[in-house]
């Protein structure tokens, strides 16, 4: 049974990069629906997005994010008053339940990619390491869609 | 609806904010219209403030006059929001198909520091066509945000850059210049569409 999970696992994850399962809750960790937009240049900070689903039955937490794409990558939240005021802020770390599903989404929370090294090109991929607490690491092919993308399908 | 979870370094508040966000917050009118009481945007022929737009020409309110008008502040560097909320504003846009034509759509940036008439220019030209930017002078910008009785302010980050927190709001206005009403960030097609076509009837109803 759970050589098949881990089967299961590692084919949902394949066509997003390979997961290194370092530790038992994190190694347990899928991330799915990937995609971030194009950026103009290096200046302008980018933003990626996906949902990273705890499959398996210990909490993880995650704790930060690694790029070589960007020289400062973290967890933000959007957060909108009932003013309509849109601000952002650095999220901490980020507990996910078993079978829980953090989904990083426009609006919500996003991996900020502070300091681009190189500019985002929409049809190319960069390699995000999402790092948990456990020591394990899940790194993801991220996709690039356009600069107008509403979702990894755009 | 699927559960999650949020808890950031122990301040509750945050994981209520989380949440709340992930049980669909944006689906949501949240309590009461984003503006509040007495916060009404004035009439496009009530305000006063002079900007450039992304091809390096005069406008101002005057401008949108005689076309129903779809106005919304952000800026180039924004990477979450402004985005979000121009591919939105295309994808109505494109739901719109030839009417699309007959409306002003205003990009209003609060961070004239970056956000030159290049910048502007190149940035819009990735989203819908009908899509203009407008940036200017600081005090222009503060008395436009000012007549929308919208907001925005500088916040610096800790990597010695900025961000601007701003109103995330879409703006409405007939073609006479009047306030109609506003689309809140994120809104769905199915509930923003309407609303601009209500921008437009009013002209029509009008006869103007
Ligand atoms: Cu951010």
């Amino acid at each position: 049974m759970k050589s098949i999970l881990i089967a299961m696992l590692v084919a949902m994850t394949l066509p997003f990069g390979l997961a290194t399962p370092a530790c038992a809750g994190s190694g347990d960790v899928v991330v799915e629906n990937a995609w971030s937009r194009a950026s103009i240049g290096t200046s302008r900070p980018g933003a990626a997005y996906m949902d990273i689903r705890n499959a398996g039955d210990e909490d993880v937490t995650l704790t930060g994010l690694r790029t070589d794409l960007a020289g400062m990558p973290e967890f933000h939240l959007t957060s909108t008053n009932n003013q309509g005021v849109s601000s952002m802020s650095p999220v901490g770390e980020i507990a996910i339940a078993p079978g829980e599903t953090v989904a990083l989404a426009p609006g919500g929370m996003h991996a900020m990619l502070m300091q681009l090294r190189r500019p985002m090109e929409e049809g190319g991929t960069f390699p995000l390491t999402l790092l948990f607490s456990d020591g394990g690491e899940v790194t993801v092919e991220v996709p690039i869609r356009g600069i107008a993308a509403r979702g990894p399908d755009d | 609806m699927r559960r999650r979870s949020v808890l950031g370094y122990g301040a509750a508040a945050f994981g209520v904010i989380g949440m709340t966000l992930f049980a669909g917050w944006w689906r949501v009118d949240g309590p009461g219209a984003p503006q509040a009481v007495g916060a009404r945007p004035l009439p496009l022929t009530e305000m006063e403030f002079s900007l450039t737009n992304h091809e390096d020409r005069t406008v101002g309110p005057e401008t949108l006059i005689g076309s129903p008008t779809i106005a919304f502040f952000g800026f180039t560097y924004c990477p979450d929001v402004c985005p979000t909320t121009l591919a939105d504003i295309s994808d109505w846009l494109d739901a719109l198909e030839g009417d699309a034509e007959k409306l002003n759509v205003v990009f209003i940036t609060v961070d004239p520091e970056r956000d030159t008439v290049e910048a502007m220019a190149e940035y819009v030209d990735y989203f819908h066509p009908a899509i203009r930017g407008w940036t200017g002078t600081e005090r222009q910008i503060a008395r436009a945000v000012e007549g929308f009785r919208a907001t925005y302010e500088k916040v610096p980050t800790e990597s010695g850059g900025y961000t601007m927190n701003h109103t995330a709001s879409v703006f409405l206005f007939d073609a006479q210049g009047r306030f109609v009403s506003t689309i809140d960030y994120h809104e769905p097609r199915e509930f923003a569409v309407p609303k601009i076509r209500r921008a437009m009837n009013d002209e029509e109803a009008e006869g103007a």
